[in-house]
């Protein structure tokens, strides 16, 4: 089984990094973007089969160490 | 005063702060590597700075959850000073011993040069060598030093003196100009600028040296 992990910053938590792409987007004349928020990505291959079981655990590596909740939020999904 | 320096793979203050140490303390500290599980009863545990584990993930992400970091949070919770310095604020804040978390510098330029703060909580067993309100100079080297609490966290820190230094200007975006923080029970400090770099005119300035002047004040 796939886990799909996404990571972004909270809402009301500056992103530098976003601000920059944003500018970077509108200096290329890129004129449609209002906003960026940058992120990140992490695939993870389970051992597991076990679709609930595989989830609780996920959502704890998540809670432990993918994700620092005090600034950012995740996204899981199983496949 | 006996003290430790925990080592990580990519720490490179972990020797500033082990002359820093044995220069004021007049004792050698014990160098542990992040492989261990457990060390000499000490009086005073010092996190680093440095890039450890390269910054993969989270900048402290990687050493926070290490094998000798159990250890350490059991001592720090049992009341053991435990300081951190740049990375190793980060890796504080990662362990949840300290509240908040440190992001990229707001002007995403790694940031150093001597910088002015001021000590807000003169009364901690890391400042009471310092006069409050006292004006130091201490270098800052970091990419992340943009520290984020929300705002009833920050209410609540400002509020019980968690504050301990605070940047007479803006330099990374931290929320307040938020330099360095103690936890509640006052055992913990992190901060972003380095005194260990500062310990004597040769190097610039001994600003710094009265921090650790206080922890033997306190610790008798």
């Amino acid at each position: 089984m796939k886990a799909r992990i996404h990571v972004t910053l909270k809402n009301g938590v500056l992103d530098p990094q976003g601000k920059a792409i944003e500018h970077a987007l509108g200096n290329m004349g890129f004129d449609g973007v209002e906003a960026a928020r940058q992120g990140k990505y992490i695939e993870l291959d389970l051992k597991s089969t076990d679709r609930a079981a595989a989830e609780k655990e996920v959502d704890e590596m998540c809670r432990k160490l993918l994700a620092n909740t005090v600034i950012e939020n995740y996204s899981i999904e199983l496949e | 005063m006996k003290s430790a320096v925990i080592v990580f793979p990519g720490s490179n203050c972990d020797r500033d702060m082990a002359v820093a140490l044995e220069k004021i303390t007049g004792q050698k500290p014990i160098m542990v590597w992040h492989q261990e599980y457990d060390f000499d009863k000490v009086d005073f545990i010092a996190l680093p700075g440095g890039f450890s584990y390269g910054d993969y993930l989270r900048c402290g992400a990687m050493s926070a959850r290490s094998h000798i970091m159990k250890e350490v949070i059991k001592r720090a919770e049992a009341g053991v000073p435990t300081f951190g310095v740049c990375n190793g604020f980060q890796i504080l804040t990662e362990t949840g011993l300290l509240p908040g978390a440190l992001m990229r510098n707001a002007g995403l330029h790694f940031v150093c040069k001597d910088v002015k703060m001021t000590v807000e909580n003169a009364d901690t067993m890391f400042t009471n060598a310092y006069a409050a309100g006292e004006e130091i100079t201490i270098p800052v080297a970091h990419h992340d030093g943009n520290y984020f609490a929300d705002t009833d966290t920050l209410d609540r820190m400002e509020g019980e003196g968690q504050v301990a230094f605070r940047y007479a200007e803006d330099i990374n975006g931290a929320q307040r100009r938020i330099a360095g923080i103690t936890n509640a029970k006052g055992n913990v400090l992190g901060m972003m600028p380095h005194p260990e770099r500062m310990i004597e005119p040769a190097l610039g300035g001994s600003d710094g040296r009265k921090l650790f002047e206080s922890v033997m004040n306190r610790l008798g």
